[in-house]
């Protein structure tokens, strides 16, 4: 029997409606997400991997009530949390934070650093007077922000300064979830390593679980446990972080993987180039989403999609059991 | 000032002193500092200052009684005992310009004050609750089709003619500008991750209202309301020139020029005098606005 896991998506779909014509009625729908399964256990990392477009902002987003799913459950420590009243959704929220990728929109500009991080606390009524003043010292301390931090203006800060500031205010309900959504991707390379370090100590400090949103997958690499890739609105592959990078076993990966840069230069590489850009999720290509792009696409890709297969700790939706380029 | 020189280099190396090119900055006094960085601003102010002074010492700028009738000394040219001339009933111009900075102001700041706060309240819940946005943009383009002086002569009609009537009849005429520009900043503010982030730190609507949104509204607000303030106040003298505004036993800048325009060919200076003060208190609300504009504005405003 299994322990619950602290996150569970099940079979979670998000469709956009495109409205148009005279009546304004709904002429089209975005697959933005459309059907999508996993789980994050407690103190785990997972890292969502995919190009822009793949609907990966958007799970987070769903995940965190900001946006209503169009079907599927999604489950936080064995509650149901999707279908739940503001009320009590807003209850929840303390259990799940958000970073942001833009740490010069995701802080109110007319705050001080004092006020972002102390709304969280108002809000659950977690922390006040002396304690509050103590609780976010502990937070600029955890972040490695001087204490004199508190009382200046987001616009006084450097972009890395800024996710840190983002992400102590994540911290300060005391999660047990923190998406972050593309939260390194704006920064610079050096100030980007410096980010992730933090995360990676803080995640292991205080034990959270990660739900970890990036296009990037030389990022991941350093911090997550499973990673889940997804093209279109789809998990294609999903598996512990060994296991992937050791040997993709679906070609949008392989490809994905193959644009990692090598710090050896003598290591034999092969890129793999996709051609063309992501399809329209407005409308999906039948069969295998990714047989429009896939080198290895046969007859029975453009009409039977394939579902996710393997052992636990590494699956596919691929038809071929072995990629023909791996080693 | 000179960095010492290393000891250890010979003297032609080192670089000579240069002269000062630049001056070195001068202090001034921050109102010397204000008036060069926002100077449209400052004239604003100065001219919309020197309206109130106006209109608050009425009685003390040798002014008489504005109604007083003097058949006798009807149509006088300016000269030293009426500054402006007298009028076909005998009243004395300059008073009535002086007493008619009253009326003009009440009204302008009156609307700009009251269609700022109700078409804040209406733009807010158009922004924020969405099922309701269609119903009240409806209502609102509605009023926006109206011509503004057609809606306010309208409502006049349906009641008497008084200062407050004028104000309300304005203000309504004016509320859906105001909505408009309200719900297209609170549309474009909601999709800002920091209001995302406000929400999913668990702030409730009302207090994400009040502490994220409003505070952002205010700076477009505060400029919009500057020129609903000098529209209203043309509009008022609009509605009095054609009667349906100001009853004409107060003395406004609208019936003063309107009582002239009869006279215009042979002593235009009934309608000059009025109309000179119009524009200037119309010139100074502009100039205020505009410069609260520019300044507000952060992609133009200096970082603080």
């Amino acid at each position: 029997m299994a322990e619950i896991p602290l996150l569970e998506i099940n079979r979670l779909k998000k469709h956009f409606p495109i409205r148009g014509g005279l009546m304004g009625g709904i002429t089209a729908e975005v697959r933005a997400v459309d059907d999508l399964s996993f789980t994050i256990a407690r103190g785990e990392t997972l890292s969502l991997v995919g190009e822009s477009g793949s609907g990966k902002s958007t799970v987070g987003r769903t995940i965190l009530g900001l946006t209503a799913p169009s079907a599927g459950e999604i489950w936080l420590d064995g509650t149901r949390i999707d279908q739940l009243s503001r009320r009590r959704m807003r209850a929840l929220r303390q259990r799940m934070q958000i970073i942001f990728q833009d740490p010069f929109s995701s802080l109110d500009p007319r705050f001080s650093v004092r006020e972002s991080l102390a709304e969280p606390l108002d809000n659950f009524g977690l922390a006040r007077g002396a304690a509050r003043a103590a609780r976010i010292h502990e937070l600029l301390d955890q972040v490695q922000l001087p204490h004199a931090a508190a009382d200046r203006r987001p616009h006084e800060f450097s972009g890395g300064q800024r996710q840190r500031i983002a992400i102590a205010r994540a911290l300060a309900p005391r999660p047990d979830l923190i998406i972050c959504d593309e939260a390194v991707s704006a920064l610079d390379v050096s100030v980007k390593a410096q980010i992730i370090n933090l995360l990676a100590d803080i995640q292991r400090n205080l034990g959270l679980a990660m739900l970890f949103i990036s296009h990037d997958l030389a990022i991941v690499e350093h911090l997550t446990h499973r990673i889940a890739v997804m093209y279109l609105g789809e998990i294609v592959e999903i598996g512990t972080r060994e296991a992937v990078f050791a040997g993709p076993r679906h070609p949008y990966t392989e490809a994905l993987l193959s644009a990692v840069p090598m710090p050896d230069p003598g290591a034999r590489h092969r890129r793999i180039v996709l051609s063309g850009d992501i399809p329209s999720p407005r409308n999906p290509p039948p069969g295998c989403r990714f047989h429009t792009r896939c080198p290895y696409a046969f007859d029975r890709c453009r009409s039977e999609a394939p579902k996710l297969r393997g052992p636990n700790h590494h699956q596919a939706a691929c038809h071929l059991d072995r990629l023909p380029g791996s080693a | 000032m000179s960095l010492s020189p290393p000891s250890a280099l010979p003297a032609e190396f080192i670089a000579p002193d240069l002269p000062e090119l630049v001056e070195p900055r001068r202090k001034r006094g921050r109102l010397a500092r204000f008036i060069i960085r926002h100077p449209t601003i400052f004239a604003g102010l100065v001219l919309i200052g020197l309206m109130l002074l106006i209109a608050l010492f009425a009685p003390f700028l040798g002014t008489t009684d504005p109604t007083a009738l003097a058949p006798a000394r009807r149509l006088r040219p300016p000269s030293m005992q009426y500054w402006f001339g007298t009028d076909m009933l005998g009243r004395d111009i300059y008073s009535r310009v002086i007493y008619g900075t009253r009326v003009s102001l009440i009204v302008g700041f009156a609307v700009a004050f009251l269609a700022a706060i109700t078409g804040l309240a209406i733009g807010l819940v158009a922004g924020f609750v969405r099922w309701s946005d269609a119903i009240i943009m409806r209502v609102m383009d509605g009023l926006m089709s109206i011509p503004p002086i057609l809606l306010a002569i309208a409502l006049i009609a349906l009641t008497r003619g008084s200062v407050q009537n004028v104000v309300i009849a304005i203000t309504i005429s004016e509320i859906p500008r105001v909505a408009r520009l309200i719900r297209g900043v609170v549309l474009g503010l909601r999709e800002l991750p920091f209001i995302e982030a406000a929400i999913a730190c668990g702030t409730r609507t009302p207090k994400l209202i009040l502490r994220h949104v409003l505070p952002n509204t205010l700076a477009p607000l505060a400029v919009q309301a500057t020129y609903i303030c000098a529209s209203a106040m043309i509009t008022e003298a609009i509605l009095s020139f054609i009667g349906a505004g100001t009853p004409p036993t107060i003395p406004s800048w609208g019936n003063i020029m309107a009582e002239g325009r009869a006279l215009w060919q042979i002593k235009p200076s009934i309608v000059f005098f009025p109309a000179i003060f119009l524009s200037a208190t119309v010139l100074g609300v502009n100039l205020l606005g505009d410069g609260l504009r520019d300044a507000l504005d952060p992609r133009r405003a200096l970082r603080p």
